[in-house]
């Protein structure tokens, strides 16, 4: 055995009484929320909609807690542990700008169409094929991300050991752990979207949302006291990994292993845009608002906690890597240190190990990476150890936090992933309900049979996505499987809706051919590069042939949305423009140009979006110039 | 819908705080906070989250009486008029 599962036996988690009684008191609102709510939904308006009658904040936070998945809880700490505060663009650049965008300019055309879904406006705006891609599309990637999240909590509660007391108290073999947390997850989620519909995962999404805060708030707190401050991070870690913006200018200069061009125009806009601009999963919520200014204010609203949120989830990552290291054996230069390796609190005196095979034992509190079939490290291909940067968060909450406290972060460990999968479930059954079974296999059914279709869709959503979480299993960052399965789908989409928004003369065989080419863009730039961070030609890239190498997976993500969205964008004009557009009485309340402004002469300066807006953009540009 | 958001989630943070800070007070100096740097994290954060819950539940509470004192009309600030009563 080597010494990292020492590390995480050392960190065993011992759960008592009232971890568990925290635990079951939030499993039992969760629940009970859905029984409560299963009496209001009569029409399957309630169901999918929420019955389009909830107020701006509760939709707000609801916005950006489908949002908190696996993939911002644990990812961001994983970021954070290996990249650095500049993980905090993701915010920052990364959503902010796009989620003022999205309020300010296209949610008119999504609460104002009256399309009960993305995938409906495309059928509105452009044409059928249009959108039978992008429902299809879209169906595949929940069931994924929502597998995602199931994966990741089954393989976090095998790893920690939470169930490992009950089961061995009850006699039943500890393997079994991974397949239980599965199918715990998927009946808790189950059971309160199919009882109570889109209100009740909001719902949930809203004590989510608080559950997490109140969870990770102490964990930073405490942690920024043990490490000494903001200024004891700094002093910890090299200048890279506490400046969100240092060493931008050359991509071997920074932990992103990108230039700020990609990550401007790569993340900031294609990939950024392309996720809160056109993700069903996050506007509905704002399309279950119970106004057209209501829904405009849903996204602006989020933007507030969410340009904060970087404290709480990407901020453990980097006290995780600044606590000093368990053992005092250090790995050398192996990381990313070479100019001080006494700055990250290694005492001079550390011996310096000659090879990566020896005294590997991670970093802080980022234990090594292990294969969880033979039990060996893993290693990249220079035969350095891979760091499991994916515990650095969870690995924190058990350093941390006493039991009491520790039930409390675990619950909203768990509330985070079934925020994640909950709100993938909830997108899956409206785009299967209304976009393919609607459209395509039983027209005409009545109103109660939708809803019967909705409750049975959540069923097989659930179902396809325990598929999906035994299917994903290969990557080393929840982060970067995510990021490449968007950028294939969502990058060239962003072309398509700036264009259909915008543009008059956009036509429905430009929209979708434009799509195409964009999506075989993204497929055909990832074969054919690789990044340098892998250990070799695989999923990651480069199965075509290796035409140029990336210094990090980060930023091969980066141009392969850049490229999608330009072949997108050029397709989708060349074919626009050689076939026949739509008359303009047609495009009424679907493109800008032709649709009444929305009115706001009655309203109070503070009480307009735009305000609101550019409030929310002041704020960031501040985060930025404090974290430069 | 039905269902002022506010109650159920100060009712959590109600019973989840309330549960930390008690058994915060039982265990208040025992060496289960050498992890938490000596703070009793419990009894702390568990009283932050009690009164986060209160505040809920008192909101909700007032809301509920403000609607009740004056039927519902919809403001002036919606173009789209709902038939709902704004429950929050």
């Amino acid at each position: 055995m080597s010494t990292a599962s020492a590390l995480a036996i050392g960190l065993r988690t011992n759960l008592t009484g009232i971890d568990w009684l925290i635990m079951l008191v939030y499993f039992a609102f969760v629940l009970g929320i859905g029984f409560l709510l299963k009496r209001h939904m009569r029409t399957s308006t309630d169901f999918f909609l929420a019955g389009r009658a909830l107020p701006a904040w509760v939709c707000g936070l609801a916005f950006i807690s489908a949002n908190l998945g696996a993939q911002e809880v644990i990812g961001m700490g994983a970021s954070g542990a290996k990249y650095g505060i500049a993980t905090s663009q993701f915010y920052w650049i990364g959503a902010i700008p796009a989620m003022v965008f999205v309020g300010l300019f296209m949610m008119p055309f999504y609460y104002g169409s009256k399309a009960r879904s993305v995938p409906e406006y495309l059928k509105l705006r452009y044409d059928e094929k249009t959108r039978a891609w992008n429902a299809g599309s879209f169906a595949i990637m929940t069931v994924f991300s929502s597998g995602i999240s199931m994966y990741a909590m089954a393989k976090l509660i095998q790893v920690l050991h939470i169930f490992d007391g009950m089961f061995l108290h009850l006699g039943l073999p500890v393997g079994w752990i991974f397949h239980f947390s599965i199918f715990l997850s998927a009946v808790i989620v189950l059971g309160y979207i199919s009882l109570g519909g889109l209100t009740s995962a909001i719902y949930n999404e809203v004590l989510q949302f608080f559950l997490i805060v109140a969870g990770f708030m102490p964990l930073v707190w405490i942690g920024l006291k043990n490490v000494g401050g903001w200024h004891g991070i700094q002093r910890a870690l090299v200048p890279a990994y506490t400046h969100s913006w240092r060493g931008m200018a050359h991509a071997g200069t920074n932990p992103l292993g990108t230039q700020w061009y990609a990550l401007v125009f790569g993340l900031g806009f294609v990939l950024s845009f392309g996720y809160w601009c056109t993700d069903f999963l996050v506007i509905q919520s704002a399309m279950a608002a119970e106004s057209h200014l209501a829904a405009r204010r849903v996204p602006l609203i989020a933007a507030i906690p969410k340009m904060f949120f970087p404290f709480l989830v990407i901020l453990p990552g980097l006290i995780a890597i600044s606590v000093p290291t368990v053992s005092q054996r250090m790995m050398g230069q192996a990381q990313t240190a070479p100019t001080s390796p006494a700055a990250r609190g290694v005492p001079s005196s550390a011996p310096m190990a000659s090879g990566a095979s020896s005294a590997l034992v991670g970093r802080g509190l980022v234990p090594v990476k292990i294969d969880p079939v033979n039990g060996r490290v893993l290693t990249d291909n220079k035969g350095k150890p891979l760091l499991d940067y994916d515990l650095a968060t969870p690995n924190m909450l058990l350093h941390f936090f006493p039991t009491g406290m520790l039930g409390l972060g675990l619950t909203a460990l768990l509330a985070s992933f079934m925020s994640g999968m909950a709100g993938n479930v909830t997108a899956f059954n409206t785009v299967w309900t209304y976009d393919i079974y609607q459209s395509y296999i039983h027209k005409h059914g009545s109103d109660a049979h939708y809803l019967w279709m909705g409750r049975m869709a959540t069923i097989g959503g659930v179902a396809l996505s325990i598929g999906a979480a035994y299917f994903v299993t290969s990557f080393n960052n929840i982060m970067d499987a995510l990021q490449l399965v968007f950028s294939f789908v969502n990058a060239p989409l962003l072309a398509t809706f700036l264009l259909g928004m915008f543009w008059k003369r956009t036509t429905g065989h430009g929209a979708f051919w434009g799509l195409l080419s964009g999506t075989c863009a993204a497929a055909l730039h990832t074969g054919l590069t690789l990044p340098a961070d892998v250990s070799g030609v695989g999923i990651h890239g480069g199965w075509i042939a290796v035409l140029h190498v990336y210094p990090s997976t980060m930023a091969q993500t980066f141009w392969t949305a850049i490229w999608a969205f330009c072949v997108c964008l050029a397709m989708t004009v060349g074919l626009s423009l050689m076939t026949k557009p739509r008359e303009e009485k047609d495009l009424v309340g679907l493109v800008y140009s032709l649709t009444p402004k929305p009115a706001e002469g009655h309203l109070l300066w503070y009480q307009r979006p735009a305000s609101l807006a550019i409030l929310v953009l002041a704020m960031v540009v501040v985060l930025n110039l404090v974290f430069l | 819908m039905g269902l002022d958001i506010r109650l159920p989630l100060g009712l959590l943070f109600l019973v989840t705080g309330g549960m930390m800070a008690v058994y915060g007070l039982l265990t208040h100096g025992s060496a289960i906070y050498r992890k938490s740097l000596g703070i009793d994290i419990n009894l702390v954060w568990g009283l932050v989250l009690l009164l986060f819950g209160v505040t809920m539940l008192l909101l909700a509470y007032l809301d509920r009486r403000r609607l009740a004192a004056a039927p519902p009309v919809n403001p002036s600030s919606d173009e789209v008029p709902s038939s709902r009563p704004r429950g929050h």
